[in-house]
Formats: C-alpha cells, sequence, structure tokens
C-alpha cells in the first residue's frame, strides 16, 4: 500500500484549496443569498440562495469551510448543523417550486458533533434530507470540492449527478477515526484511506459518482468557467428528462446490488 | 457451560458478537445481575419476561427472539435470508471478521426481513441484529431493507422495523453510506403510496442508521433506555471537551427533545404495534365516516 490516497486526504482538507463560496462567485452571477431554516437558526457552515447559470435562475448551496482562521472558525470549520441541513432543504423546496435546478457543492468532514446538535435533530436532519431529496422533481448536481465526509456530506449529495475534483475524497468514516476503530491505532490513518476507497478514482469505479473534475492549473477562469460550462450542458439535459426522479431512484437502487451475494 | 451472548460484557459484543453460542432456556448460568437494579435475576424468569427486567432494564435482545416475542404464532415468512456481504473493497480482516461473526451469531447479516402477522394485521418486519456486528449496516442489509419496502409497496403493506446499529459498515466504504441514501428513497415511495412505516428504536440506534430510516418512521417509537443519537458519545466528547449527562441520547431525552413519538416497554410492544397497524390498515384511510 502507497499511502497515496492519504496524500489525497491531506490535499483535500489542506488550505488554499478555492472554498464553496469561491464556486459560485465564479461560476454563476448575481448570488442572492437566503438564510435560515424557518424552524430556529441560520448556520454559517452552509451558504445558500439564488443565482444564474447562462441566463437561467439555479438555487446553489454550499458547505462552506472559510478561508482565514477567523473565518474557519465563523464558519464551524465547515461542520454544519441540523438548521444547516434544513435550510438547504428548504431552499431545495422553494427551488422545486419554482422549477429551477438545484446545484450543491460538498465540502466537510462531517456533520456537526456537539451536544447542541443531537439535541437540536442532527440525525432527523440529515434523514429527512435523504428522504426528500431522492425525490425532488428538479435537477440536482452535487458536486464534492473537498471533504465529503459520511452522512454530514451526504446530506447534500442525493442528486443526479455527482462529480467529484480530482483530488476531493468521499467516505463513510475519516481515515483516523476508522484506524482508531479497528486497529485501536488512529496512527495506521494512511493505511486505513488505502483501504476505505475514498478517492475519485474509487468512488468512479465503485459506480458512487459520474464524473471527475480534473484540477490542472489552467488560470482561475478557465477552471471554474470549464465547471460551468460542464453544469449547464448537464442540467439542461437532465431538465429534459421526463423520467427524472425514477432515474435518481434508480441511480442509487443500484449502488451496493451487485456487491450482495445470494448463497441458497 | 454453555455462554450466553447478552451475558457477555458489553465491549465484547461490540466487537461483533464473536463470543459463542446463542441465548439457550437451559444455560448452566441460573442468574444475570441486572446492571440498572443490581439485582439477580434467574434466567428463566428474564427469558419469560423477554429479557426486561421488573425495574424495567431492557437487556438486548436477538432479532429472532424479537420475532417469536412479536409476530402471531407462525407467521413469520423470511424473505432475502439468503442475501450476505461479500467483501467489495478488499477490505483487510473483513472476510474473516464476517465469518466468525456468522459462526457466533447464526445469522448471515445483520437484518432479518419477512412478512408477519401481529394479531392478525399484515405487514413487513425488519429487525436489525445486534450480534451482528453491532448491527452495522452494509449493502447486504441495505439490499434487504430496500427489497423489504418495494415488497411491501407492491403488495400494499405497511412495514414495522426495529432498528440497532453503531451505524454503517465501515468495511464496505462508500458502498455502505449509499445504504442510507438507497434505503430512504425506498421509504420515501413506500410512503409516498400512503403506507405505513412505524420504526422503533432499540439499544443502540446511532450513526448513519439513525440519520436515515430510523428517524423516517411515520411513528418513531423507542425502547426504555435506548441510546438514540447520531454521533457517538466519545466522538462528542472529544469534539466539545465536555463530559455527557447520564441521560444524554437515552431514548427519554430524545422524547423530551421531540424526535420521538412515544416510548413503549417491550411487554406493550405488541399490544401498540397492533392497534397502529388496526387505526391504518396498513396505509391511508379513504373514507372517513365517524361511524
Ligand atoms: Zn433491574
Amino acid at each position: 500500500m502507497s499511502g497515496a490516497a492519504y496524500d489525497r486526504v491531506k490535499i483535500a482538507r489542506g488550505g488554499g484549496r478555492p472554498t464553496g463560496r469561491d464556486y459560485i462567485k465564479n461560476i454563476f452571477r448575481g448570488f442572492i443569498e437566503l438564510h435560515g431554516d424557518r424552524r430556529c437558526g441560520d448556520d454559517p457552515a452552509i451558504v445558500g440562495g439564488i443565482a444564474r447559470l447562462g441566463g437561467s435562475p439555479v438555487t446553489v448551496i454550499a458547505i462552506e469551510k472559510g478561508h482565514t482562521a477567523a473565518e474557519r472558525v465563523a464558519r464551524n470549520f465547515g461542520a454544519p448543523n441540523p438548521e444547516g441541513y434544513r435550510k438547504a432543504l428548504r431552499l431545495m423546496k422553494q427551488a422545486e417550486k419554482f422549477g429551477r435546478p438545484v446545484v450543491c457543492f460538498v465540502d466537510t468532514s462531517g456533520a456537526s458533533c456537539t451536544i447542541g446538535a443531537e439535541e437540536r435533530g442532527q440525525g432527523q436532519a440529515i434523514a429527512e434530507n435523504l428522504m426528500e431529496m431522492s425525490t425532488l422533481c428538479v435537477p440536482i448536481i452535487s458536486i464534492l470540492i473537498g471533504e465529503g465526509g459520511s452522512g454530514g456530506a451526504l446530506a447534500l449529495a442525493v442528486a443526479d449527478r455527482v462529480w467529484m475534483l480530482q483530488n476531493a475524497v468521499y467516505s463513510v468514516i475519516s481515515p483516523e477515526g476508522c484506524a482508531s476503530i479497528l486497529w485501536k491505532d488512529s496512527s495506521m490513518a494512511a493505511a486505513a484511506a488505502d483501504s476505505l476507497k475514498l478517492t475519485a478514482e474509487d468512488a468512479k469505479s465503485l459506480g458512487v459518482i459520474e464524473r471527475i473534475l480534473p484540477e490542472s492549473d489552467i488560470g482561475q477562469k478557465e477552471y471554474y468557467d470549464r465547471i460551468g460550462t460542464l453544469l449547464m450542458r448537464e442540467l439542461k439535459e437532465l431538465s429534459a428528462d421526463p423520467d427524472l426522479v425514477a432515474g435518481r431512484y434508480d441511480r442509487f437502487r443500484r449502488i451496493g446490488r451487485k456487491q450482495v451475494k445470494e448463497k441458497p | 457451560m454453555a455462554w450466553i451472548n447478552f451475558l457477555k460484557p458489553k465491549n465484547q459484543l461490540e466487537e461483533g458478537g464473536r463470543s459463542g453460542v446463542p441465548i439457550q432456556e437451559d444455560a448452566g448460568e441460573p442468574e444475570k445481575k441486572c446492571p440498572n437494579c443490581h439485582k439477580n435475576i434467574p434466567l428463566s424468569r428474564l427469558w419469560a419476561d423477554n429479557l426486561v427486567c421488573s425495574c424495567g432494564y431492557h437487556f438486548r435482545m436477538k432479532a429472532r427472539q424479537r420475532i417469536r416475542m412479536l409476530a402471531d404464532k407462525g407467521s413469520f415468512r423470511e424473505l432475502y435470508g439468503q442475501m450476505e456481504a461479500g467483501n467489495p473493497l478488499d477490505f483487510p480482516g473483513y472476510t474473516d471478521k464476517v465469518e466468525t461473526v456468522r459462526a457466533a451469531s447464526g445469522e448471515r447479516e445483520a437484518v432479518i426481513c419477512g412478512t408477519a402477522k401481529i394479531q392478525g394485521q399484515s405487514l413487513c418486519l425488519f429487525v436489525m441484529e445486534s450480534y451482528f456486528m453491532m448491527g452495522s449496516m452494509g449493502s447486504a442489509v441495505g439490499e434487504k431493507i430496500t427489497s423489504l419496502f418495494e415488497y411491501a409497496a407492491r403488495h400494499r403493506l405497511a412495514v414495522v422495523g426495529f432498528t440497532v446499529s453503531g451505524g454503517a459498515r465501515m468495511q464496505e466504504g462508500l458502498l455502505s453510506l449509499m445504504q442510507m441514501a438507497k434505503i430512504s428513497a425506498a421509504v420515501k415511495r413506500h410512503g409516498d403510496a400512503g403506507l405505513l412505516y412505524i420504526s422503533v428504536l432499540t439499544d443502540p440506534t446511532t450513526g448513519g442508521v439513525t440519520a436515515s430510516f430510523a428517524m423516517e418512521g411515520d411513528i418513531i417509537l423507542a425502547e426504555p433506555g435506548a441510546t438514540v443519537g447520531f454521533a457517538g458519545k466519545r466522538v462528542i466528547e472529544q469534539t466539545t471537551r465536555k463530559s455527557l449527562p447520564k441521560e444524554f441520547q437515552k431514548s427519554e431525552f430524545v422524547l423530551e427533545h421531540g424526535f420521538i413519538d412515544a416510548i413503549i416497554a417491550r411487554p406493550n410492544q405488541r399490544k401498540l404495534l397492533a392497534e397502529l397497524l388496526k387505526i391504518h390498515d396498513g396505509g391511508r384511510t379513504n373514507e372517513w365516516s365517524g361511524l
């Protein structure tokens, strides 16, 4: 084992990478941020609102980690609370009502693990997103731009298309968590990262994502324009699909099926 | 001496029930100490009382024993019993671990699914197995529960599901994570068809199971004293550097915060489930006459 997967984890976590708001700012025009879950609060770890892609309105939702130390603290290091997931769902339902597609940018080491998050139903909030997103009647594309940490990431990734940046990772548990549970040794994280198959290439070969977005050094404008063009093309195609929701069901229905053995 | 699974120390159970023989009525160990009231209970009585102490403490229960307790005699017909996990990621040690757990638990996977009747009411039933890797959810668990919801939708049946789980099975990586979405979509379809789903949370229900189908019931019940939460206690303590009160994440705490409908002790479960199934007649009431 090479430890290459763990290098990816470090890149995905590393500072200096564009964060959710950078993608919103550079791909879309005229972003109008909408706040609050209409239940109890507004989660700064999730940013959402309406913007234009080309000429057409889209709902954009992004987990935001922040760049500077102060920003990162203010954004709770990109660990959303239940209010964040509920705000995201509210905005998705709004998108459904007005017939505009949804684009999500995912970047979190996981949902917030605090007493307050438990008291306000972190599990319930994620569960509701999984259930409601599965039948949302407008196209959803989710892009993992950094860390895809478990249920906290999946809660914004029940989508028609899921894409990953080349150096993003997507995993059921952090390599450190896995190593400490299985081998009682968090220094085994590199080995765990290899075993968990959490790179973009792994996710693609497992049928969990459709596309890997290259991170080549082509200049900022070209980089974002290329993603914008891909989004536009794909959303146009999905918008014309009369079996959109059934297709989303089948997309997830297939995963893991052929890995299950049936023995008499 | 015949050993009894539920008497094993907790940490051994959480290793995945590698501790041998399932519960036996005529075991050589005559008494069991209740961790709540510290009284010794004769095993035969504990067995007869469905592993509930007179003080109300609920011991963990094997899935098949629970099915015997809940379903009308002879009514349970197992579905998807032949499905089991492979080792899709070639995860080190997983194949051996699963084989050990299979031998110890007598089960192939961490959930048992099927059709049954409760007081004459037909339903689909799934019961997760704590003695199988602490009910961890991999591809096979996801496939079985998804298939059951699809079966229930086709046959217009209610689903009752008993959850017990440490969460998604990390040895199947992303495939396990995706089962949360897959099952949730099937729950939604079943629900959109106007059909009833009751989840009953037992000790412990945590992680990816809490963050998906455990919390998706039309009616969510829980056993007394069950741990119900998303993040593990240890993780929260490490994150927040605070020690947590004893009642944190217990079903009583979750009820107080509004995330479950009721706490229901084992002796009353059959009756309540039967009444809920009768009220819904499997699903939606088309005509309400008031008569
Ligand atoms: Zn007792």
